[in-house]
This record gives C-alpha cells, structure tokens and sequence, in this order.
C-alpha cells in the first residue's frame, strides 16, 4: 500500500478588529449604531467596577473568596451580546460581564460570592444556568441544552463559556465530540485568559491553539482577539448563527489576560512577572473600546464622568440590596427533593429543634450577640 | 395479565413512558439499533425512531451529563449506564449537578432523569461486570436508589421513578433480568417509591433485603419453615432512598430479631443504614444483635471462584438460626 497524505482541514482562523488603540479595521468594524455603543461601553464598565468593588468587599470581610474577571470582560460581554433572548448562556464563573448583560441582577452575583445559594436561583425570563464550580462540567450539560434546543426545532442557540484550564477536562472532550457527532447548535467560547490558576498556557496542552481542537471534532475554530468587543461580537454572531441555520457547533477561542488574581486566595506572585501583567494592561479592553469610541465621537470624557457615577450608583445599590438580604436557614430541606421524604422530615425537625435551643435567651448573655450570625443585635 | 421476565417487564415499562410523553428520550450505549446489551431496550428504536432512542457515543460522563442539559431543556431522559461498573464516569455529573441542580436553583431548573445501571454478581461476568455499590449512590443527598427484585415490582418501580420529578437511580439486579417470570399487568402500574414489600409475614424474626438477594432469601425462608420451624418474616426493601422506615420499625418491633442481607460489600454498606435505624427506633424491643449477611470487603471475584462471595441460603439459614437461638 503506498503512504500519502490525508488531507485534513488544518487551519483555523484568526479574527482581529479593535486594535489597542482602538483603531478598528475598516472592512471588519461591523459599525453598531451609537446607541448600540454606548450600551457595550457601560456594559463593560459596569463589569470593571463591580469587580473592583467585590475586591475591596472581599477585603472587608464582607463576601468570601472572590475570584475577579479583571481584563476579561470583552471576552463574556460579546457573545452575550450576540445571543437572542430565547438563546441560552452557560456561564462557568468568569462571565459577570456577560452574565449581567443577560439580565442576572447585580445583587445575585454579590449574593453568590457572598455565601448565599440564592445568587444561584436563575432569575425568571433568563435562559441561563449559574455560576458553575467544577471546572468544564458545565459543558456537558451546555451540549444537552443544546440538543434539546434542536430536538424542539426551536431556534434557539447555546453559548457556553470555557477556560484554558477546562479545555484539559473530560467533560470538555466529551462535549465537543458530542457538539461534532450530534451536529449541535452550540457555541463553545474558550476564554484562554493564559493561566490556569498556576499553570501557564503553554504546559496546558502541547496543541499550538485551542482553536484547533474543534477540528478533531469535525468543525471549524477560530481565534480572536478576546479584549477586542468588536471581535468578540462579530465572532459570536458568525457562530451563533451558523448554529442557528443548522450549520451545527464552532469554537471560538478568545485570547486575553487574567490582570487580577485567580481568586483573593491566590498569590500570581509565585509563579508570574510583574512585568507580564503590565505588557498585558496596555491591551486592555475597556481602554481601547473607549478610544474607539472617542474617535468615532460617540463618547467624550465628560459622558465618561457621568457614566462612572451612574455605574457607582447601581453598585451601591446592588450592594445594599445583597447585604440586606436575609437567608432563610431552613430553606435547604425544602429543595432537596420535590416532596420531602420521612427521613428529611425527620433530619428537619431536629435541625428546628437545635435552632430554637441556640436562639433560646441565655440566663448570662450580656452582649447582645447572635451566636447564628455573630451580628451584634 | 402476561408472564413476563423482568427484562420484559422493564422494557414494557420503557415502551409505556415513552408512548404517554413525547418528551422522554432513552439513550445508552447500544440501546438503539442494539437493543440493548441486555435486550431492555428492544424494540424500541424501531417504534421511536433515533431522536428519541439514542445511540450514544462511548462516554457515560456525557450520557449523564448531557441529560442534565436535556432536563433543562424540558425534557425526561432516561440513561442506560451499560453496567453499573462502567456508571463512575458519570459519577462527578451525578454528584456536581444531577443531585443538585434543584437545590441550586432553588427548583427553577430541575433533573427528572432515571440512570438505569445492571447491577451485581452470579452471572458469570468479566470483571467490573459485577459489583454492588449502590451504597455509593444512596450516600449523595439529592438522588433516589430503587432497586427491584422482580417482573412486576421493576415495571412498576421504573415507571413510578420516569415520572418521578426528581432523579433516580435504578440498580437492575441483571442476575434477575431473565431467570423467572411474574404476572405482570397490562395495564400500566405504578408502586410508589420509599414503600417497602412484605413479601411474607412472619413471627420469629425479620429478613430485610432488596434487589438479587430476596431470592437466596426466600429460598432460605422455605428451608427455615420446613426444617427448624422457623417463622420468617421478610421484608424487599425496594428503595435504600427513601427507605421505608416504618415498615421496617413495626416489623422488629413485632418479632424482636433480624437479619439484613445484601450483595455489596459489608463495610458502610446498606445494612449499617438499615440497623442504624432500626436501633434508633426500636432498640428496646431487639432480643438479639442484629446479623448483616453481606458481600465481603474485597472486589469480588473472577466468575471461576465467584459463588462462595455471594450471599447464598446457606449463609442466610445460618445467621438467622444464630439470632433466633441466642
């Protein structure tokens, strides 16, 4: 038998639009309405801040371990952008740009990193799913949505967020065979923000992209620009409607950088330079979309000013709303199953039994102190 | 009525929920064109056609996974794990999201799934074919564990777990798939699920078991009337979650002595459970400790030496005449 060549699909391609200076390639710049415009740029603001403000809640003791999408934001906010409402997002939990384009209301998110389940709790009319933990898992049930969205004929889109770290997992492999072998409407976004925790992106994988990897699946990858929102959209839009029409799964690996830490638990100093996170600063994107807009005279410095303060507004009150919310302690056993069983009637009356003797007036309490919540009364 | 196997009665079962919801899907490796490794699904790709019976690549992480997706999509699906010891690819979705997603979301996105899974030894297996750890999955708060041990209760119970809104773990005992026949109904039947059975009603000492074992125990049941005169009450768990407490409690209770028999490995196995609860609620009517006749704490072995590791009549005999005579 003679030995030849197989000839395989062996590109991917690449997509840039907004440059770090915010000079945005002519025949690329799919040239949104200024309205259109200034949405994304307090999008994205509203991002940045938040993520600001829950470092410094974090610091404060007042939400626990946080982990910040510093940098990141163009990366979630365009293919949020680019679904429809009946699409779906499945987030992991590095998307509160997207996320809150979608319709999550702030306090839930500050809720969920502040310990309460209740920031899970999809609000009504978003087809999304929560924050998910365990790294990639979310893809699989992404691959589901995605399937049930194409045995209903309904149209409707799934966009799923993934990390670099993510990509190494089973359940990714699985879900993106499973998006080529079922030809499935779905819209895999890699955020490869370059480190996983620790791990930089090169001992990741030996692939020399991560877009790529769509190609031993049977469809196409591309690269983009992931600080670059004018990318990001027209990238997710080519997906999101290529899925639409039956064209089945992309994959879409969006390059950008982790400015922050991993989470407040983590020291990037151990294992990164200085030096590498300031060479990545200068490409942020929230800087250069707004030079972008400034030469395009959508926005000036002035608008900018009262958009900072609108934004502050709404995190203040976001703020307040999630720390004045009072968790119900109990809650847990009524969601466990539909109808409770015996055994966690049961475990429930105990539980209300130990409740009512830890709120019971202590003969020697002088101080007033809630041993539930430690809150001074 | 019909005489069915129980792999008949399964698949009966499967052929009336997909017939009644157009939104139940099945899906496993082989389960299509196939039928189904076991022949449970048989037929049914046929009257179904491949969007609702699926062929599903080699990965059960997926199979769990992506029915998580379809409950979200407003679907039932219902998986078939090839064997139960193929089933722990799946475990990280069934513990990360299946057993979850209704707590998470505080019932807004929920998992009315059933993760059917052969389960068991004696049939002459390779390995990983035959092991018993239905322990593992009774263990995850948020999921249910039925298990059958005939034709009518396994129609009945897979039924009862497809419509059930949350999810199920349905252990098939496979030694039981075709070895006898029940009268089954035509019409469809449902039990309800956390209900144990009396099979038997007894006087001098309580069987507890579920699954392959009720028939070692029944068989032993025979030996103890009609040799020692033994008066056996015997009760078929069919679910470890919920478990049925209280038929459980009135049954000690009333005979004083008992014995807990199961397949899967001794050490944190099902009847520690079972004799934790039935201490905390009926100690002081106990007249003897109570024996558990188990699988041993090893994987059980290659089939060539398999029989003696399985709990047998012998074993069961044996254990209930230490605990009525002690």
């Amino acid at each position: 038998m003679p030995r030849g060549k197989i000839e395989l699909s062996n590109y991917v391609e690449s997509l840039s639009i907004l440059d770090v200076e915010g000079n945005a390639d002519e025949a690329l710049d799919p040239m949104l309405e200024a309205q259109e415009l200034r949405r994304l740029l307090r999008a994205m603001l509203t991002a940045r801040r938040y993520d600001e403000r829950m470092l410094r809640l974090q610091r404060q003791g007042r939400i626990g371990t946080y982990g910040p999408a510093l940098g990141q934001e163009a990366a979630s906010l365009g293919p949020a952008y680019a679904l429809g409402k009946n699409d779906w997002m499945i987030p992991s939990f590095r998307e509160p740009a997207g996320m809150l384009y979608r319709g999550w209301p702030m306090e839930k998110l500050i809720l969920w990193w502040g310990g309460n389940e209740y920031g899970s709790s999809v609000p009504e009319g978003v087809r999304d799913t929560p924050i998910c933990v365990p790294v990639s898992s979310q893809c699989q049930y992404a691959a589901g949505v995605a399937w049930g969205c194409k045995l209903r004929k309904d149209q409707a889109v799934t966009l799923c967020f993934v990390g670099d770290g993510g990509t190494s997992e089973g359940d990714f492999h699985e879900a993106m065979n499973c998006a080529g072998s079922f030809e499935l409407p779905l819209v895999m976004v890699i955020q490869n923000n370059q480190w996983a925790i620790s791990l930089p992106r090169k001992r990741q994988t030996a692939s020399p992209t991560l877009a790529q990897k769509a190609l031993a699946y049977g469809f196409d990858g591309l690269q983009v620009d992931g600080n670059d929102i004018l990318g990001m959209i027209v990238a997710a839009t080519e997906g999101v409607e290529r899925a639409r029409r039956g064209g089945g799964a992309t994959l879409i690996e969006a390059i950008t950088y982790r400015l922050g830490v991993h989470t407040t638990a983590d020291d990037p100093k151990k294992y990164r330079s200085d030096s590498e996170v300031e060479e990545w600063k200068v490409r942020d994107p929230l800087s250069r979309f707004y030079k972008y807009l400034k030469r395009r005279q959508i926005m000036d410095d002035k608008a900018r000013d009262l958009l900072e303060e609108e934004v502050a507004e709404e995190i203040s009150a976001a703020v307040s709303k999630a720390e004045a919310f009072e968790p119900d302690v109990g809650e847990p056993f009524r969601h466990c199953f539909k109808t409770m069983p015996d055994h966690l009637e049961r475990q429930q009356a105990e539980f209300q039994a130990y409740l009512d003797s830890i709120s019971a007036p202590k003969k020697n309490r002088t101080d007033g102190r809630s041993q539930l919540s430690g809150r001074t009364h | 009525m019909a005489q069915l196997t129980m792999a008949k009665a399964l698949n009966l079962a499967l052929r009336e929920a997909m017939l009644e919801d157009d939104k139940t899907i099945i899906l496993g490796q082989d389960v299509g064109q196939d039928e189904g490794v076991f022949r449970i699904t048989e037929g049914l790709l046929k009257e179904f056609g491949g969007d609702r019976v699926v062929d599903f690549p080699v990965a059960e992480s997926a199979i769990v996974g992506m029915s998580v997706g379809l409950c979200i999509a407003g679907f039932r699906p219902i998986c078939e794990m090839q064997f139960s010891g193929f089933g722990y690819h799946g475990f990280h979705q069934i513990e990360n999201h299946v057993s979850r997603f209704r707590n998470r979301t505080r019932g807004r996105y929920t998992c009315p799934m059933v993760i059917r899974m052969p389960y068991g030894g004696g049939i002459r297996a390779i390995e990983h074919h035959s092991e018993s750890r239905e322990a593992i999955w009774a263990h995850l708060p948020g999921i249910k564990v039925v298990i059958p041990s005939g034709p009518r209760n396994a129609r009945a119970l897979l039924r009862a777990s497809i419509l059930d809104p949350d999810p199920v773990m349905f252990y098939e005992p496979k030694a039981c798939y075709r070895a006898f026949k029940e009268e089954v109904s035509e019409a469809p039947e449902a039990m309800e699920i956390g209900k144990a059975h009396v099979v038997r009603s007894g006087s001098d000492v309580t069987l507890i078991s579920y699954g392959a074992s009720m028939r070692p125990v029944l068989e032993a049941v025979e030996e103890l009337e009609e040799e020692h005169r033994i008066d056996v009450e015997v009760i078929d768990l069919l679910s470890l979650v919920p478990m049925d407490t209280e038929t459980i409690t009135a049954s000690v209770k009333k005979t004083g002595r008992c014995v807990v028999v199961h397949e899967a490995p001794r050490n944190c196995g099902p009847a520690a459970e079972i004799i934790a609860r039935i201490v905390e609620n009926a100690l002081l009517w106990l007249e003897a400790p109570i024996e558990r006749v188990t699988g041993y704490d090893l994987i059980l072995p290659f089939f060539n030496i398999e029989r003696p590791y399985l709990p047998d009549s012998r074993k069961v005999v044996t254990a209930v005449k230490r605990v009525v005579s002690f």
